[in-house]
């Protein structure tokens, strides 16, 4: 088991060093970064004596090296539009990214396997029927579509949540949180919503198909024939059966959500990870470019590792084969 | 005479399927006394399996029980509201499946699954359940029991899985079990042992078993009767040797020349020609009949009905001395 992890997180570092190099090149392949600091009338000597201090003499693999080494105590360099450290930056937006994106997957979770379950367990009823049809809209329509009909009805057209931002927020150390509000609170409903949408309908039809196949399996007809209640059936043999699938897609689709904070962000201009990214697209500010891009790897790259634990504890086998392997 | 433990009449299944109705069990009817063990053999396809299903009540829609009655210790079960009859299963009727390592639910310790189908059935505490559960490992012959009890499933092998199928299937102490096919998935030394452990758990229990099985040596070994099950109906039942010796109908006849004998004569074994006919196709008359060698035109025509002779019961018209009225 330990040997288990151990490999997985050095597989984790591998990848982590491989994005790195994709995010140090963004730096190299968007131009000469001295051009970008300093003004037009910069003579050649001063640019000359920048990048010496700079350290953009040295030859690229000690520039990778420096690069890297900083990456992992958190040191992004300073953005170019804002002039402050980027891992400032960072540390000031996650929280929001953060929460919505728990949010959401919190929402995603418990109504695509609530509905799942139903529509799996009563698959001729009318609302099932109606569940197969929402998450078909779910899946095709766009997130920013949802989320620009969504401000149009429940903020301009009934005033009931705020169409933007995230409310008042109470700083709980460097973390800030828009929980503890109650504006915060309404100014959550409608992004958690558009974000998580298609995670819960994925989420209900990964449900659905699983628990139709496992309440086919013999072990569910053995359970049948042991006489055990409907429901010890339904929850304690078939759902925990489906759960082992169900939590790789989630696991995995929680760096996809982050990723597409981006998009709901921008459409409710929640001040998180991605608004800041968005942004320093638009003004070519490579650093934070680079750190989001290591920022959102490094989740990415967790949660696998995290998934992969999980699995273990839902999945007696797994945890049998793991530590016969070694 | 004692009321048999579980008493089938003229059972009828039928699946409604989009070209139509078909009948899988069509007119059945034995009885299981206490402490008895029924074997019912046929060819895959002769309903062995949908007439245990019927009984434990386990036939999922769109099949459906459409006539006939099953009665347990006299108490109809057949029609009887689902969450009475969930309280029959597991607790007065066991069922084994063919499949030991698909029957219990990989993602839960063994002793968990005997500990929640005891405590589903008796009124035990936790403690009290996990006892009884390491006895009736132990019964059931499974080494060291106290710790096997919290493995899981896939630490067992394919015998030892069908050992705690067992275990689960009597752990409420039921009057009558269900064998599907619990030895087809085994290693033939295996299977020796699950037969004797089911013979000998029949026995000491007083337990009725219905083993269902295409095996004819496995019968021959642990049954005390035996039906002969083809297309949908029995062909024949009786006492195990009396068939085994001097089958009557032409298909059991076929069955028995087609086991080989240990004496090890240079004789070929008879096989019978063609094969069971689709629950779509099923002829008119005799539902053997187009394979049977003496059939004659009643046969063609006429469904035969069970008749008694001796010890055993046969359907077949070659024993009706009386001519029929119909055969014209």
């Amino acid at each position: 088991m330990l040997a288990f992890t151990l490999r997985r997180a050095i597989q984790a570092v591998g990848v982590m060093i491989a994005v790195g190099i994709i995010s140090f090149s963004m730096f190299r392949f968007a131009g000469d970064p001295v051009n970008q600091m300093v003004g037009m009338d910069t003579s050649g000597a001063e640019r000359a004596s920048i990048r010496k201090s700079l350290g953009l003499d040295d030859p690229v693999i000690v520039q990778f090296g420096h690069y890297l080494g900083n990456a992992a105590q958190f040191k992004f360099g300073i953005s170019y539009q804002f002039r402050l450290p980027v891992s400032n930056l960072l540390i000031e937006r996650m929280p929001a990214t953060l929460e919505l994106a728990i949010c959401a997957t919190i929402f995603a979770m418990l109504s695509g396997i609530l509905m799942g379950v139903y529509s799996a367990l009563r698959r001729d009823s009318w609302l099932a029927h109606a569940f197969q049809a929402v998450s078909l809209i779910g899946i095709s329509l766009p997130t920013f579509l949802i989320g620009i009909l969504m401000i149009y009805l429940f903020s301009v057209t009934l005033g009931w949540l705020p169409s933007f931002g995230r409310g008042d927020v109470v700083h709980i150390g460097w973390w800030t949180t828009g929980l503890l509000t109650l504006s915060g609170l309404k100014a959550l409903i409608m992004p958690s919503i558009t974000l998580g949408l298609f995670q819960m309908t994925l989420i209900m039809r990964l449900v659905r198909a699983e628990m139709l196949e496992v309440m086919r399996t013999d072990y569910i007809r053995f359970a049948r024939a042991r006489g055990l209640t409907t429901r010890a059936i339904h929850f304690g043999h078939a759902l925990r059966n489906t759960l082992v699938p169900v939590i790789t897609v989630a696991g995995l689709q929680f760096g996809s959500v982050i990723a597409f904070a981006i998009i709901t962000e921008t459409v409710f201009q929640w001040p998180g990870m991605g608004l800041l990214f968005v942004q320093a697209v638009q003004n070519v500010d490579i650093p934070i470019m680079a750190a989001y891009l290591m920022m959102v790897s490094l989740i990415f790259v967790t949660i696998n590792l995290v998934v992969d634990i999980l699995y273990t504890i839902v999945d007696p086998r797994l945890r049998s084969t793991v530590s016969r392997a070694h | 005479m004692t009321e048999p433990v579980l008493s089938v009449r003229n059972l009828q299944v039928e699946f409604t399927s989009r070209r139509g109705t078909l009948r899988a069990i069509d007119d059945v009817s034995f009885d299981i006394a206490k402490g008895e063990v029924l074997g019912v053999v046929g060819e895959s396809g002769a309903g062995k399996s949908v007439t245990g299903l019927a009984v434990i009540g386990l036939i999922d829609p769109p099949g459906r029980i459409s006539g006939g009655e099953i009665r347990l210790s006299g108490l109809r079960i057949d029609n009887l509201p689902p969450e009475d009859m969930r309280r029959v299963r597991g607790k007065r009727i066991g069922m084994i499946f063919q499949d030991p390592l698909t029957s219990l639910n990989p993602l839960y310790r063994v002793g968990d699954q005997i500990v929640e189908t005891i405590r589903t059935h008796l009124n035990l505490s936790e403690t009290a359940a996990r006892r009884r559960a390491i006895d009736l490992l132990a019964e059931v012959g499974i080494p060291a029991p106290d710790k096997r009890i919290d493995g899981y499933p896939h630490e067992f092998s394919g015998g030892m899985r069908q050992r705690v199928v067992i275990a689960l299937a009597i752990c409420a102490e039921p009057e009558l079990i269900i064998a599907d096919e619990p030895t087809t998935a085994l290693d033939v030394s295996v299977q020796a042992q699950i037969i004797s452990l089911i013979k000998r758990l029949g026995r000491d229990h007083g337990t009725a078993v219905m083993l269902v099985t295409h095996d004819m040596g496995v019968i021959a070994e642990t049954s005390d009767r035996v039906a002969v099950m083809y297309a949908g109906r029995v062909a024949e039942i009786g006492p195990v040797q009396d068939v085994v010796r001097n089958p009557l109908h032409p298909y059991a006849k076929g069955l028995m020349g087609a086991i080989p004998t240990l004496a090890g004569e240079d004789k070929r074994l008879v096989q019978i020609p063609g094969s069971m006919p689709r629950l779509s196709a099923i002829p008119r008359g005799c539902s053997f009949n187009p394979r049977c060698a003496s059939a004659f035109d009643r046969c063609r025509i006429d469904r035969p009905e069970p008749l008694p002779r001796g010890t055993q019961s046969v359907a077949c018209h070659l024993y009706d001395s009386v001519p029929a009225e119909s055969a014209a």
